[in-house]
């Protein structure tokens, strides 16, 4: 028999799999406005109204404002994407039944978890380009080291699984709206209170109680990392902290429909 | 092969203390439209939901193509095709862009422009899944459920919503896939879908299974003819009884609805006689008397007296 139907199941080789699901992934993101806003948008602002008022508004880091500034933004990128956009894609997946959808494919869970991380890299990628162009261009030079760069990215790739993780978490567990809104509040209160952009030392007293948070984590390892080309160790464990507690709680709880 | 494409024996799923499917059997033979109809709430949904694995059975045993639909799920899921009813799709995808996705996935899918332009998908072009019509959504779904060239296709209410064209289109396809030789489960409550597309039909009703059989099976049964017999005012409660002791026991009477009642059995002459003169008796003014071949609505009400759309 050679219909045009006749069977030939088959699953797609899993790195083919993951790749179509990571492609389709960063162009999902890339074609929603509000997710670039937070991702690109809000960034970029902080980055240069940081920068342009630190002397009217009194900010006085130890040193330079774009040196200083930069890392945290960097790693504020990396929370908008790796967190707020993709609890708010995932909650909207579980709502519309894309997830059942996909469920139902030959794309096994495993897979579709290494896609959307694929996807969160790829659009992090551009993030860092256009932020890292816009601070080039403010004066911002960075330690360029081979430890220095290795450190960054070890950095980004653990601060995207800590968040990757706690996004999930929320996805699996709140309605599609609630996801949406928690996940903005928490970027916002990150971004005002979770030492992500401003060093621990602004927070006075009560930085030691930040430090703990993935934000504080993530921000202080890159400044470190790229204000002084030192790759500092204890924030790394705290990510992977966090990374640990938030994947243990998605598995337990995620609910796929 | 000699597995059937679905065995089922024993099933129970209970949500809370709702029973939604109760020990049900049923066998769906390979290279079939199978339909299983019911009412909404009869356990459709929920019995194809444990055959494409997304439920564990609480009792009893699922095969779908000889495989364990939990355990064996990696290796069933490119053999099956899943049509949702509603949804399975990014809101700000295009429809070709999502077909074309869910085709990478396999390892020989359809060629995808083929699929598109059999299912008139071209029509929904730069469109966001959002903002597609129902019968656009439907037919995209349709199209990711066979894409992946899969041996057993669920279909879950395929037609439900579509415009007559959409239909037509719909049924057309599944009818080729079953030339093709792929096997194809749908649940419906059309039960002019079931009538033409389906060789075999398992009617459910409460999760249980109540008749099993060909359309001509089910429709031949206990005589197959009718007579519908409307009225202008509303009958007494006690019509349907007193109406069959006049017409004997080889007829069946049933109430469709206040104004209408549904005799099955011969309808000859002397049938439509006494149903005339049982009209005068009462005091019922008939609106209008259709002699008809019996259909799988009406077994559905007379097996369940209930209607199956509402």
């Amino acid at each position: 028999m050679t219909g045009t139907f006749t069977p030939r199941p088959g699953a797609a080789p899993l790195p083919q799999q993951i790749g179509a699901q990571a492609r389709m992934e960063t162009r999902l993101l890339l074609r929603n406005g509000e997710q670039l806003l937070i991702a690109v948008v809000i960034p970029l602002i902080v980055l240069v109204s940081g920068v342009l008022a630190a002397d009217k508004v009194g900010l006085d880091f130890a040193r330079s404002t774009v040196d200083t500034l930069t890392p945290g933004v960097l790693a504020l990128a990396v929370v908008s994407t790796s967190f707020t956009s993709l609890a708010i894609a995932t909650g909207f997946e579980r709502r519309y039944g894309v997830l059942k959808r996909l469920g139902a494919s030959p794309l096994p869970r495993g897979g579709l978890l290494a896609g959307k991380l694929g996807g969160l890299l790829v659009v992090e990628a551009m993030q860092v380009l256009v932020i890292g162009t816009a601070a080039l261009l403010l004066g911002w030079s960075p330690v360029v080291s081979v430890t220095s760069v290795l450190g960054a990215l070890c950095y980004a790739g653990a601060g995207t699984a800590a968040f990757a993780s706690l996004g999930l978490l929320l996805a699996g567990t709140l309605r599609a709206e609630a996801t949406l809104a928690a996940a903005n509040l928490v970027y916002l209160l990150l971004l005002a209170g979770g030492a992500v952009v401003f060093p621990l030392a602004s927070y006075g007293d009560f930085g030691g109680v930040v430090e703990w948070l993935p934000s504080a984590a993530l921000g202080t390892g890159l400044r470190s990392t790229l204000l002084d080309g030192v790759v500092p160790l204890t924030p790394l464990l705290v990510l992977a902290a966090w990374t640990g507690l938030g994947a243990f709680a998605t598995v337990r709880t995620f609910k796929w429909e | 092969m000699t597995t059937p494409a679905v065995a089922i024996s024993g099933l129970v799923m209970r949500y809370g203390d709702r029973v939604a499917v109760d020990q049900l059997d049923l066998t769906v033979k390979r290279h079939t439209i199978t339909a299983v109809l019911g009412p909404n709430g009869a356990g459709k949904t929920t019995t194809l939901e444990t055959c494409e694995g997304f439920r564990a059975a609480q009792s009893g045993t699922v095969r779908v193509l000889g495989l364990d639909p939990r355990r064996q799920r990696r290796q069933l899921l490119p053999k099956i095709g899943v049509m949702l009813q509603s949804g399975g799709a990014w809101s700000g995808v295009r429809a070709v862009e999502m077909l074309s996705h869910v085709a990478s996935l396999h390892a020989h899918p359809l060629d995808v422009p083929m699929l598109v332009e059999r299912l008139g998908l071209e029509e929904c072009g730069r469109t966001p899944y959002r903002r597609l019509s129902g019968g656009q959504q439907q037919r995209l779904a349709l199209a990711l459920a066979i894409v992946g060239r899969p041996e057993l296709v669920f279909v879950d209410e395929p037609t439900a919503g579509m415009d007559p064209q959409g239909r037509r289109t719909t049924w057309a396809l599944l009818e080729e896939l079953r030339g093709d030789g792929v096997t194809t489960v749908l649940t419906t409550h059309y039960m002019d879908e079931a009538e033409r597309l389906a060789d075999h039909i398992h009617v459910i009703d409460h999760g249980r299974l109540i008749a099993s059989g060909t359309p001509l099976d089910l429709t031949r049964a206990s005589g197959g003819s009718t007579i519908r017999l409307v009225v202008t005012e509303p009958f007494p409660n006690d019509a349907p009884l007193s109406l069959q002791s006049v017409l004997g026991a080889d007829t069946e009477v049933a109430r469709l609805n206040e104004r209408s009642l549904l005799v099955t059995g011969p309808a000859d002459a002397s049938t439509l006689a006494k149903v005339s003169a049982w009209c005068e008796r009462n005091d019922v003014l008939p609106e209008s008397m259709t002699l008809g071949q019996r259909t799988l609505e009406d077994v559905f009400l007379q097996m369940t007296g209930r209607e199956l759309t509402p």
